[in-house]
């Protein structure tokens, strides 16, 4: 399986029945084809539709239905279309249960990065600080290492998305969860050791007792 | 009843060194025949306010190329590299705003409020030079209202009054600008008779609009 399959399929398993999530653009958005049949979710895109749907057929687009990549997506039956006001309500105000997104860092405090390096890529932040601010879960979704640098690091070097804790850290070698204490190792990925994890780190990992790999069935 | 005029005529209206708040999302819902007239008229010194300038050749995208505009207050401008490159070279001023801020800012303007208080940016560059307002023992940053000269607006349908209907995520930014230009210019994709559109679908009260563009040829 490819890495970002795995990071796909476990953070599928996260989301539940009826939830609103929203998932970012790139990897994030593979989520969508992972979650089993039968639990039905809504999914935001945060340029207007709650209840957004798969790519139309070949052909079928509407111009006026796109997702915040500016692709062109389908509307499910029971979707809502809204303003960006009704939308960043939505993500702001509480009402969205989980986001999921990409990161360049996070650190021991469970802060995030995913914006902007300074000199190189300033593409403005879009809705992420509003996401990783409002939203009731905050799921990273990113490979553990950037062709061998650290992205999970002690602090963030790069300017923060949002002083607000992830709920939890999500990639092809481990299931992180950001507490009080620190980051607590939960799951290891198919065939990684935790001494694998450890040295893909560059933050202090809290291993307690056996670390279970992930069940990606 | 409004009169329809013609995207030139539109383009004549809005003078050098206005500031624009424009509609759309990558292009979705931009009014694209005034932008390609502002581009025609040679339209200089613009402040635009949007959510993002597109891709160069679509929507602001075109205003972009075409160096019409000098300042930029949008979320997102990872799409459109010449954006970034006029940036760096110092040609446009660009402000960065998150998109649920920026949203609430332009509302704020239109709406009468001397301001919003979000969480969205504390502790993020985002706060540099803002006042931080305890509420409840939560802090939050004051953003400030947004105002247009302009608010050029993309839309559905336009009846004779004005009253608009607007489409799936091809809302986005319309309706909230609407509120917060001193001259709105409405582009529908249709113009109806008035009664066609129901009173519940108008989601912009013709009483807000200025003038109609024109049906296109």
């Amino acid at each position: 399986m490819e890495d970002k399959d795995i990071i796909a399929l476990r953070v599928a398993q996260e989301i539940k029945p009826e939830m609103l999530v929203n998932l970012g653009i790139g990897l994030p958005s593979l989520v969508a084809n992972h979650l089993p049949k039968d639990v039905h979710v809504f999914f935001q895109a945060e340029n207007g539709v709650v209840g957004l749907g798969p790519r139309p057929p070949e052909g079928m687009e509407d111009e006026d239905l796109t997702d915040a990549g500016g692709g062109f997506v389908t509307a499910m039956p029971g979707a809502a279309s809204i303003d960006s006001a009704m939308s960043f309500g939505l993500i702001r105000g509480g009402h969205l249960d989980m986001t999921v997104l990409g990161g360049l860092q996070v650190d021991e405090r469970g802060y995030l990065a995913n914006w902007m390096v300074p000199g190189k890529m300033v593409p403005g932040m879009g809705g992420a600080m509003d996401l990783v601010a409002g939203a009731k879960h905050v799921i990273v979704a990113m490979v553990h290492t950037a062709r061998g640098a650290h992205k999970i690091v002690e602090r963030c070097t790069l300017p923060l998305t949002a002083v607000r804790r992830v709920s939890l850290i999500v990639t092809e070698m481990a299931v992180i969860e950001p507490t009080e204490q620190g980051l607590v190792l939960k799951e290891r990925g198919p065939g990684v050791s935790i001494e694998d994890i450890v040295k893909a780190t560059g933050a202090k990992l809290i291993i307690e007792g056996d670390v279970p790999e992930m069940q990606l069935n | 009843m409004k009169n329809a005029i013609s995207p030139d005529e539109a383009a004549a209206l809005i003078p050098d060194g206005s500031v624009c708040l424009i509609g759309g999302f990558m292009g979705v819902g931009s009014p694209h025949r005034l932008i390609d007239a502002l581009v025609r008229r040679g339209a200089k010194n613009l402040t635009v306010v949007a959510n993002d300038t597109a891709m160069p050749g679509k929507g602001i995208g075109k205003l972009i190329s075409a160096g019409a505009v000098t300042r930029l207050i949008a979320s997102h401008i990872g799409l459109n590299p010449e954006t970034q490159k006029k940036m760096i070279s110092g040609e446009i001023e660009v402000e960065l705003v998150p998109q649920g801020t920026l949203v609430e800012r332009i509302r704020a303007g239109g709406v009468g409020l001397g301001g919003v208080l979000t969480a969205t940016g504390i502790g993020t560059l985002v706060e540099k030079g803002k006042q931080i307002v305890e509420v409840d023992g939560k802090p939050y940053l004051l953003e400030k209202p947004i105002k247009g000269d302009f608010a050029l607006i993309g839309c559905k349908q336009s009846d004779y009054y004005g009253n608009l209907e607007y489409s799936l995520t091809a809302h986005n930014f319309n309706p909230i600008m609407a509120l917060a230009g001193a001259v709105v210019i409405a582009e529908p994709q249709h113009i109806v008779p008035v009664g066609v559109i129901s009173p519940d679908d108008v989601k912009t009260p013709g009483v807000l609009v200025t003038h109609i563009l024109e049906r296109a040829i």
